[in-house]
């Protein structure tokens, strides 16, 4: 991912630009629903901004509401009550992180089989590009039924799906950055006497970091993607994706709302965490700013 | 790989015979029950004898859903990449904004554009164009700055116009890019498709199908279901790639 450094401003204004958009959408969408109720009230500009901008159960709801919706079950209330959006946030990011693990464990593995054996390579890759054709997303259902007649319930199902989504990336990005060592220094490496397994920790992977967090930054974005729609299917109680199926059948929009809101800031802080761990890295290992 | 060898075929397909052999033996042989997993030859026998079923759901969701959604969502982020690209201004707001949605959880827009657009194909629709929409963007104006400053000091020195240099450079240059938006668009849309079926819809359609057998336990539909799916996202795939190769013949990974 290449973010483009500049001045904020452009951002700042664009972002402003939005929220009065928002604003001034919402009179005309929320009309259905807040229409009669401004022309009881007697009309007039002041009764039209405070109805569009101030109902219970609009189309599209105001930024404010949003944002007092956020305030009141983030901080409002306990982090271990069902009201709470931290506990939800919790619920999604705990099956993320596990099946985020997982998933790249396993593409590790699976790159560095690919790239030590021909027949793999030749055999596995397009199965694993023909993986993804399949939509997880809506098997999920049937994953997460299926293991749970099995026994598995909570957080496991829904981890595999994350995986599964998420090792991808990182298979590819990894199998790219585990030949991406010259054949210069593979062939210095032979001329060491490098066993293949020295040849792999001391080159290959050293020369494959930037490609893994690149891919790990891919993976952990869609990690969570899988985890909140893992959530969706078989009516749990808990997680953001709980939440947003339980807004969309009470027609609660400003729960919905801050549930997204709430998944796009779990979303970036996970995107930032691996960016930071990155950097760290890097820096660790010698890399010039 | 321009030139495809026997074992390129090969290797693959004795990997995926081998596979659903040794799926079909555990199977029958550990005498695994079908509400966990059916058999290979179950799915098959079910997936032939409902083939109308199978291709009424394929037409709601992926011909009037994905199809439309994923040609208006990736036109509209590839316009908006031109637009970009002519207002740096608009770029350095945009791109940023772009990536940052490009990181999330989209799919949590479906049950807002249900209620929006209705229970049918069309809010299916939009959420494919959701979807679609931000890596298009992102890829698009990537590409379009790939064309070399030799080259387009050379336009510039040609007298081009910036029409002229769009069209006869750096739309080409851009192509690759845009077919790795389209290819990375291609199975984003199924799932956006399937995903907002699980919102409410009306009584079609592969996602539909997919959660209303699996509640009554009949997984061989669900395989079947699957089956479709895999097979209509692979031959989307594959004619994407055919076309990526008929447009951008010039790019070095098609060489030999």
């Amino acid at each position: 991912m290449r973010t483009e450094k500049g001045p904020p401003i452009p951002v700042a204004s664009l972002c402003l630009l939005i929220a009065v958009a928002w604003y001034l959408a919402a009179i005309p969408m929320n009309w259905v629903i807040t229409g009669p109720k401004i022309e009881a009230a007697g009309g007039g500009l002041s009764n039209v901004l405070a109805f569009s901008w101030n109902e219970q159960r609009p189309v599209i709801p105001a930024p404010h509401q949003i944002i007092i919706e956020l305030w009141n079950t983030v901080f409002a209330v306990a982090p271990w009550k069902i009201k709470s959006l931290v506990y939800h946030s919790w619920v999604t990011l705990s099956s993320t992180l596990l099946g985020f693990f997982l998933g790249a464990l396993l593409g590790i593995v699976l790159a560095i089989l690919i790239v030590h054996s021909r027949f793999l390579s030749k055999s596995l890759m397009p199965w694993i590009i023909a993986s993804q054709t399949i939509p997880i997303l809506a098997i999920a259902p049937m994953i997460i039924v299926v293991l749970g007649s099995v026994g598995f319930t909570g957080l496991v199902p829904k981890s595999l799906i994350s995986m599964y989504l998420c090792f991808f990336p990182v298979t590819i990005g990894m199998v790219k950055g585990l030949t991406s060592p010259d054949p210069m220094q593979l062939d210095l490496m032979q001329t060491y006497n490098a066993s293949g397994s020295q040849i792999l920790w001391k080159l290959r992977f050293p020369a494959s970091v930037p490609f893994l967090f690149a891919s790990l930054k891919v993976a952990v974005a869609i990690a969570l993607t899988g985890a909140i729609v893992g959530e969706l299917p078989t009516g749990a109680m808990a997680g953001i994706g709980a939440r947003l199926l339980n807004g969309s059948y009470y027609g609660q929009t400003v729960q919905i709302w801050a549930a997204l809101f709430a998944a796009s800031f779990v979303a970036a802080a996970l995107v930032w965490l691996v960016g930071f761990a990155e950097r760290n890295t890097g820096r660790l290992m010698g890399a010039r700013p | 790989m321009s030139q495809w060898s026997f074992r390129d075929i090969l290797y693959p397909a004795l990997f995926g015979v081998s596979v659903l052999l040794a799926w079909q033996l555990i199977v029958r042989g550990f005498g695994v029950p079908a509400v966990l997993l059916p058999a290979p030859s179950d799915i098959w026998i079910k997936f032939a004898t409902s083939l109308p079923i199978l291709w009424i759901d394929f037409v709601q969701t992926f011909v009037r859903a994905v199809i439309p959604g994923w040609i208006i969502g990736s036109a509209a982020g590839f316009l908006t990449a031109i637009v970009c690209d002519r207002v740096p201004f608009l770029r350095r707001g945009l791109l940023p904004l772009g990536n940052l949605v490009a990181a999330l959880p989209i799919v949590g827009v479906a049950p807002i554009l249900v209620m929006w657009f209705g229970f049918d194909w069309q809010s299916k629709a939009a959420m494919v164009v959701v979807m679609t929409f931000f890596p298009m963007l992102v890829n698009a104006v990537t590409g379009l700055q790939a064309a070399g400053h030799l080259e387009r000091d050379l336009m510039r020195s040609y007298g081009s116009s910036w029409g002229q240099t769009l069209l006869k450079l750096r739309l080409p240059a851009a192509m690759p890019f845009v077919f790795n938006a389209l290819k990375i668009n291609s199975t984003l849309a199924l799932i956006g498709a399937i995903v907002a079926e699980f919102f409410g819809t009306p009584i079609v359609g592969m996602g539909f199908r997919i959660s209303t057998e699996v509640g009554r336990l009949s997984l061989d539909m669900v395989w079947a279901e699957i089956a479709v799916a895999a097979l209509a996202g692979s031959a989307f795939y594959g004619l994407l790639v055919a076309c990526e190769r008929g447009v951008t013949f010039w790019h070095p990974s098609y060489r030999r």
